[in-house]
């Protein structure tokens, strides 16, 4: 599992990125280059402007310079509803399900950019809507099969453990049958059998389906398995990127964060 | 290559963290609970036989009384319950404006009717609504850069606009000297449905038709969008959906349905189309509806607007048969109003899912008390 | 020119009454994140029970004293009855929760004390003096006058005492003000009764004004694009916000008014509310929400 500067051409670049908040500067000139079909893991300490980067990715924060590259289409600034429109699609830090909905219909509104039934389909409930519903469900059902979910899909997400319903979310992403995925710490707060699943999700979603993945953990030793490529982010600066081995032994990057945790 | 394909993921692969483990257990179980709670389809018996009750039982048996003080305005607020539901319960825009929308629904029908020469009477409801749903989204567009709470400005706006200019321009009461116009006689395909009778059966089929129509709407993708952007609109858009087309849609939809109820409202109840039995107080009114009712809930509109129907004139007659002579009108009045408020109060502390939930929760709790017979 | 500034400095006076109404609001929404919608009737209710008392024979002071004690006990029980059950619920909630509220207020208050018109007796002369050519009414100046001199109060009151210190940090996290042991509730109370307090001071001012009536509790929703303008949490905020509703509003009316048949000022404060927040959706001191994702 090696290069992040693997030979599959760049899914997604970044061109000397800089976003800023109110004179609060949280990425720098970012750079970089994520590959089609690569899982491209962003670590840092806190703060580093690793969830910005992501923002700035599917456009809910737009940068004050530079330009993000997509699948061959270069724009500096996107909204977030044409980032979704070309298949990017992302899972939050704290969790942005529809708390009162349940599983399933979460799972469903992932897929409303493939929907065509208009207004009036719906509202008369005419074969075409119907037709669309019942495929639409079926799919959804997929996902959740595919997520160990199927026995919670009418459960509300609001009552749901926090380990489900990070997984709910992912679910709702991919079911959105994306070519890129944002994951903003997906394995944050969950047990180490729960993370075990939640990376073997992942992996299989990379694997099995070709989703390129842009993901920010905090597990070491998880990024280390999982990752084909790592970038490293500090007070909003680039520090390291290239393989997971290469970082693993840059001085500057153990300087600035990683300390005792790699000893191993 | 689909998920589908992906069913290599067996059991085996992971260590042993299945979904039934002890300890999510409970709060999985809740939330199925919860989630069964909210869904039990009734089975077709039901429907069909409500039909029959509202379309020939009640009819043979009811008096003119019944029609036209209770059951029209029932079903006439109950629809424009709906129309809210679907802005504030449903799509979470708070509005004041809901009389605004049914003043322009009646004035607007009535427009038509007399100025369109042989336009049929539903037409002229569908077109009341349409110019209502205009309306709408006139005043919803600032939805888009004013959030929650703030738009409750918006739609004061509108209340208070539509109200001044249906009263300014004479036009719109056709140069009527005195501003109230009164209703044309109800004639559809021919057939005069002027008499309470008649009046009752006209809005009970436009009205069922529009609920059939909206609650496809909300069990369907656009009801999902709907609540999605009311629950986190940031998520709803990443996730694609197109806010501003959704919150207009929404403001459309809404409108259009508060206009048609207020075209019934003057033509079916009132007999009369005037501004003033359209303001702030009547938008509160509709607010109260489906605070007591249920937000967010179809069911919810009707059983809102039963309470704010019968309440008063429960109060009415426990006054008249045991405080007769003690409690005069005007108290009466005031005293409704403290129990209205109360009511909110206590719903929204208990309930606040309102009177639907209560339902279904009480549903809920007989059918666990007869599994446990 | 000299009617002009007559109508401008009528419409600014009018727009410190508003203002003193907003004032209740921000005290409430600045500690508690609530908007209360029912401090028009609570406006109302202070001034019924002070006029009611004064036709019963109570002089002016002792009066004050009874109309603000019943306000006190009237916030506490409204802090305890329905302001602690819903701690926990979104704003909106809060928000219908004083809605219902609002109604309880005006159907006891008119229960109470009927409904009729009462009139309101300040003991200041109505009789408009002449300042530079321009006729000014001798009560709109009284108000202004205690409008300045509550908003410095109450500005001392939260910058300059411990009271004040507790009570924004309230407003700003409730669960940080608990971990440092802020009792809540005391703090919600003194809040509504301060409001209460306010509440008061615009009753009688408003009531001498247009006299004691159920419309009064309808200024509330004047108050509304004051806040806007001003911002929700902003005191200093709701006297400019007030001064430019009430200066516009007149200033439409006379001359924008004759021209559409007039009654503009039902509509205008919120049209020019609802423009401010297309341009500024915080208002013009508010503080900007970021929303973190």
């Amino acid at each position: 599992m090696d290069g992040g500067h693997s030979h599959s051409p760049s899914l997604l670049g970044l061109r000397q990125v800089s976003l800023s908040f109110r004179g609060i500067k949280a990425l720098h000139d970012i750079s970089l280059d994520v590959a089609a079909g690569e899982i491209c893991a962003i670590i840092g300490p806190n703060g580093a402007g690793k969830s910005s980067l992501l923002n700035v990715i599917n456009g809910v924060y737009h940068p004050q310079s530079g330009e993000v590259t997509f699948d061959g289409e270069r724009r500096q600034q996107m909204q977030p509803h044409h980032a979704a429109l070309r298949g990017i699609a992302r899972t939050f830090q704290n969790i942005a399900l529809f708390r009162k909905m349940t599983v399933l219909e979460n799972v469903l509104t992932g897929r409303n950019l493939q929907r065509r039934a208009g207004f009036v389909a719906q509202a008369l409930q005419l074969p075409s809507a119907r037709a669309e519903e019942r495929r639409e469900r079926a799919r959804a059902g997929e996902v959740l099969e595919f997520l160990h979910l199927n026995s919670l899909r009418d459960a509300v997400v609001g009552q749901l453990p926090y380990g489900l319903q990070k997984r709910v979310e992912l679910g709702r992403a991919l079911a959105a049958e994306p070519k890129l995925l944002l994951l903003d710490e997906p394995m944050a707060g969950m047990t180490f059998g729960e993370k075990e699943e939640m990376a073997s999700f992942i992996r299989h979603a990379n694997q099995r389906l070709g989703i390129t993945i842009v993901l920010i953990e905090h597990d070491m030793g998880m990024v280390m398995s999982l990752a084909d490529h790592v970038v490293v982010l500090d007070y909003g600066r680039k520090i390291g990127d290239g393989a997971p081995a290469e970082i693993r032994n840059s001085a500057e990057v153990i300087d600035a964060y990683l300390g005792v945790s790699l000893a191993s | 290559m689909s998920l589908a394909d992906v069913d290599g993921l067996t059991t085996t692969d992971l260590p042993g963290n299945e979904v039934s483990a002890p300890r999510t257990h409970a709060s999985v179980a809740a939330a199925s609970a919860a989630a069964a709670q909210r869904w039990s389809p009734p089975a077709l018996i039901v429907p069909l036989a409500g039909l029959l009750l509202a379309f020939a039982v009640v009819p043979a048996i009811g008096n003119d009384y019944w029609f036209s003080a209770i059951l029209i305005p029932f079903l006439v607020l109950s629809l424009a319950g709906l129309g809210l539901n679907i802005l504030t319960g449903y799509a979470g825009q708070l509005s004041l404006a809901s009389s605004a929308f049914m003043a322009v629904g009646a004035f607007a029908s009535y427009n038509f009717l007399l100025r369109v020469p042989h336009l049929p009477l539903l037409v002229a409801f569908a077109l009341g609504g349409a110019t209502a749903a205009v309306v709408g989204i006139v005043f919803g567009l600032p939805s888009l850069r004013i959030k929650g709470f703030y738009l409750i400005v918006s739609t004061l706006a509108a209340q208070f606009f539509v109200e001044w200019a249906l009263t300014k321009f004479a036009w719109f009461s056709n140069n009527n000297a005195s501003g109230v116009i009164s209703a044309p006689p109800l004639l559809v395909l021919g057939h005069d449905f002027s008499d309470p009778r008649g009046r009752y059966w006209l809005t009970l089929t436009v009205v069922l038709v529009i609920v059939l129509g909206a609650r496809n709407l909300v069990r369907c993708e656009l009801g999902r969008s709907w609540m999605a952007v009311r629950d986190m609109d940031t998520a709803a858009a990443v996730i694609g959906i197109p806010i501003l087309k959704t919150k207009l849609l929404a403001f459309a939809t809404s409108s259009f349905i508060c206009g048609v109820a207020g075209a019934l409202w003057a033509f079916g109840y009132l007999g009369t189309v005037e501004p003033h039995g359209f303001d702030l107080g009547r938008s509160f009114q509709v607010l109260f509806i489906i605070i007591i009712g249920g937000l967010g809930s179809v069911v919810g509109s009707f059983l809102g607007a039963a309470f704010i129907v019968l309440l008063p004139i429960l109060m009415d007659n426990i006054a008249h048969r045991f405080f007769a002579g003690v409690i005069d009108p005007g108290h009466l009045e005031n005293l409704q109003k403290v129990i209205f408020g109360a009511l909110i109060i206590f719903f929204l502390i208990r309930e606040p899912e309102g009177l639907a939930r209560l339902i279904s929760g009480l549903r809920g709790r007989v059918g666990r008390w007869r599994a446990a017979r | 020119m000299q009617f002009f500034l007559e109508v401008l400095v009528g419409g600014l006076l009018a727009g410190v009454m508003y203002s003193m109404v907003a004032i209740g609001f921000v005290l409430i929404y600045k500690a508690s994140g609530v908007f209360n919608f029912a401090q028009g009737s609570m406006v109302l209710f202070a001034a019924l029970t002070f006029v009611s008392i004064v036709e019963r024979g109570v002089g002016f002071w002792p009066a004050v004293g009874i109309t603000l004690a019943v306000m006190l006990a009237l916030a506490l029980l409204i802090e305890r009855v329905v302001l602690r059950p819903l701690v926990n619920r979104p704003p909106i909630a809060l928000f219908m929760a004083t809605l219902g509220l609002s109604f309880v207020l005006e159907g006891l208050a008119q229960t109470l004390w009927g409904s009729q018109v009462h009139g309101l007796e300040l003991g200041i002369a109505d009789t408009p003096f002449e300042v530079g050519g321009v006729m000014l009414s001798q009560l709109d100046l009284f108000a202004a006058a205690t409008a300045g001199t509550l908003v410095v109060v109450l500005g001392l009151l939260f910058h300059r005492t411990r009271l004040g210190l507790a009570l924004r940090g309230v407003a700003d996290d409730p669960l940080a003000a608990l971990s440092v042991g802020i009792d809540l509730r005391r703090v919600w109370a003194v809040v509504w009764a301060v409001a209460g307090v306010v509440a008061l001071v615009a009753g009688l001012l408003w009531g001498a004004r247009v006299g004691v009536q159920f419309s009064l509790s309808l200024i509330v929703l004047k108050a509304l694009p004051v806040l806007i303008i001003g911002g929700f949490s902003s005191i200093a905020g709701t006297i400019v916000g007030g001064l430019l509703i009430g200066a516009s509003e007149k200033l439409a009316e006379v001359y924008i008014g004759p021209r559409v048949g007039g009654g503009i000022e039902n509509w205008f404060p919120y049209v020019l509310a609802l423009l401010f927040l297309l341009v500024r959706p915080t208002g013009l001191f508010g503080e900007p929400r970021v929303e973190r994702v």
